[in-house]
């Protein structure tokens, strides 16, 4: 007795229980159209094209990097000669490198931090909230190649001289401290911005508890939310580290054109911190083939080790996420 | 946390004070920026009030003109300002245009990949793989341009024949728009990546699956519903790519060629093997010559036609995501 009604398909039985989870396909892709599949193949090859970059690139600059680096190059700054095997190492760079990145994040971190708390806590008058906001988004989408030619506008003004070298009134304007006050302002963004996300992410009440139980504002933010931030605070400051090692532009604008440290009078660390210097991604620049140097074989040796230092900051972020996740998120 | 009550809290750190200092921390931020816009803007007056919309127009070598402005600085008075940036406006706009229209359609499928699509280990494997692609600083790429890419078109993809057609204009050695913008894709697409699955994460589950329910399949849906919900995803990160690849300075000053020539399409496929130079990279170029004022003031109207094109499509951007609320979806 056939009647109108469809009779359900014959197939497989049911299956017994939930699907373990999204992921879990609900239907074969062979059952698509044409067309559809080849999208799907095309997914499948830019993603495998992608992963073939990221590890082509790990690995050309690994054995290039682990045949060109010696020791030795980690230890001796770069001196002028003939030959690549006479020039020395990039000591200075890697040293240069280290004090921008401290020195970056310390003036970034604070500020950030700040106007993250303002921005979720007070946030009042709104329309100045509006315009922090859209601030904070514009300095994130400034090239810094604008932020250094600012910078030498800044740190050449005869107020700031004593921050660079000076000679008969004239402010060179070249230094760690102006590099690293304009690297600041790269890794701000950020900062800001995963610091804005930790803090919303915990929920009314806690506030409102503490708020209970006698405390001020700014107390609750030190004590509370700060603290309970901190995971998201850590991962916005190695987001910020990597843009500051990363950067180029400001450094071969605001402390560039030596290879070595050209400290200028003063005492010990304030000299350094005030001449002219190079960074690794400085030292890359001018020792690739179009760069002043041209020294390819240190400047693989040199890449490797910033690829190391940024592929140790990536680390590092997923291990501040898996700690944070397994101390767990608020029940709200 | 019942003694956690502290009394130097209390006076020192009074809220209303605290709510002062912070709020003055922030109106420092914004007037940073301020400060900055007028100072560049007020720098590059000069060069713009001297050439008019002629500064973007076409006409005689930007080379011969950058030097010449440079020269007329060091003799102190008679500044020349005279400059014609077409050269470098048009190298810019090929270069963006072609990284991002590659970087578009690579970064969408890569992202519904991703979000849809990839079984949880190939998930596993390619969201750090698009975040560790973001976070290669540029010189590297630069230099992964320089000493692979550039002699590899140099050598095996332009032709002799080729070389000898514009030996007298140009010399064709692999410096060239294709490695510059299959290198500056490389760089924007995981910053797009990252936004656009953000964006069809957002997507309403009760969306999709009332498009499955109807028997349509997961491609379909995925494509009819979910991308095309997140369309205001895809619009911010296509713009917040276009300003990156704008602002982008290094690594273009590697691999481009550094020579203010205009490739032009008309001319055939070869147009891709000729080297240009777009904005960014002119100014780390010519950096040396700050301390002549007419060429200070140049590079500085550079910086603002940089300056504006990144407020401009950052402004773009954020319309675009305010625009994204009305579909419930936030990133």
């Amino acid at each position: 007795m056939e009647s109108s009604v469809a009779t359900p398909p014959a197939g497989p039985p049911p299956r017994m229980g939930p699907p373990k989870s999204s992921n879990d396909a609900v239907e074969a892709s062979a059952a698509w159209r044409l067309s559809d599949r080849i999208g799907l193949a095309i997914c499948w090859a830019l993603g495998l094209l992608f992963c073939a970059i990221a590890v082509a690139i790990v690995l050309y600059l690994m054995v290039k990097g682990l045949a060109y680096l010696k020791p030795s190059m980690l230890v001796t700054p770069a001196t002028a000669g003939f030959s690549q095997s006479q020039s020395g190492g990039f000591s200075d760079a890697l040293i240069g490198t280290l004090i921008v990145a401290v020195m970056g994040i310390s003036i970034a971190l604070p500020i950030g931090i700040g106007v993250a708390v303002w921005l979720v806590e007070y946030g009042r008058p709104v329309a100045l909230a509006r315009i922090a906001e859209s601030t904070i988004e514009a300095i994130a989408g400034i090239p810094s190649i604008v932020l250094a030619l600012f910078g030498t506008v800044i740190f050449s003004s005869t107020a700031l001289g004593f921050l660079s070298r000076t000679s008969e009134g004239v402010v060179f304007g070249r230094s760690f401290f102006a590099a690293s006050a304009m690297l600041s302002l790269v890794a701000l963004p950020l900062i800001v911005a995963s610091t804005r996300e930790g803090l919303n992410a915990i929920p009314h009440h806690v506030r409102e508890a503490s708020y209970a139980i006698g405390k001020t504002k700014i107390a609750t933010t030190r004590r509370i939310l700060l603290p309970a931030a901190r995971p998201q605070v850590a991962t916005g400051a190695m987001l910020g580290l990597g843009r500051i090692i990363g950067d180029t532009a400001i450094i071969v604008v605001l402390l560039g054109a030596t290879q070595n440290f050209a400290p200028v009078g003063g005492a010990f660390p304030i000299n350094y911190l005030r001449g002219a210097g190079t960074t690794l991604t400085n030292f890359v620049y001018e020792a690739s083939p179009t760069g002043n140097l041209n020294q390819p074989e240190k400047a693989y040796a040199a890449a490797f080790v910033l690829l190391l230092m940024v592929l140790a900051l990536n680390a590092a972020v997923d291990v501040i996420h898996r700690r944070a996740r397994k101390v767990g998120t608020w029940s709200s | 946390m019942e003694e956690e009550y502290l009394p130097e809290y209390g006076p020192k750190w009074s809220d209303q004070r605290a709510e002062r200092m912070l709020g003055a921390l922030v109106c420092a931020v914004v007037g940073l920026l301020l400060a900055m816009i007028i100072t560049v803007f007020a720098r590059a007056w000069p060069s713009f009030a001297h050439n008019g919309l002629a500064w973007f127009g076409a006409g005689g070598s930007v080379e011969e003109q950058l030097n010449q402005i440079y020269l007329s600085g060091l003799s102190g008075a008679n500044y020349v300002y005279t400059f014609h940036g077409w050269q470098l406006i048009w190298s810019t706009m090929l270069i963006t245009g072609g990284a991002v229209t590659i970087a578009l359609f690579c970064s969408l499928f890569v992202s519904v990949f991703i979000v849809e699509f990839a079984p949880e280990w190939m998930r596993n494997i390619l969201q750090p793989v698009v975040r560790f692609l973001a976070s290669v600083p540029s010189v590297i790429y630069g230099l992964l341009g320089v000493l692979v890419i550039v002699p590899f078109i140099g050598n095996h993809l332009v032709t002799e024949p080729q070389k000898a057609s514009v030996a007298g204009v140009i010399s064709l050695s692999g410096y060239s728009l294709l490695a510059a913008v299959l290198i500056l894709t490389v760089m924007i697409a995981p910053l797009m990546v990252s936004i656009f699955s953000d964006g069809l994460r957002a997507v309403r589950p009760g969306w999709l699956e009332g498009s499955l329910a109807l028997g349509v399949n997961r491609w379909r849906t995925t494509w009819k519903i979910a991308v095309r919900t997140a369309r205001p995803a895809i619009v911010a990160g296509t713009v917040l790519a276009v300003a990156r690849a704008i602002g982008e300075a290094v690594m273009l000053a590697m691999v481009s060629g550094s020579v203010a020539f205009a490739p032009n399409p008309a001319d055939g496929l070869i147009f891709i093997y000729e080297p240009s130079r777009p904005l960014a990279p002119t100014i780390v170029k010519n950096i040396d010559s700050l301390g002549s004022p007419p060429a200070n003031a140049t590079l500085f109207a550079i910086a603002a036609v940089l300056l504006f094109s990144a407020a401009f499509f950052s402004l773009a951007g954020w319309v675009a995501r305010r625009a994204m609320r009305k579909y419930g979806a936030t990133a």
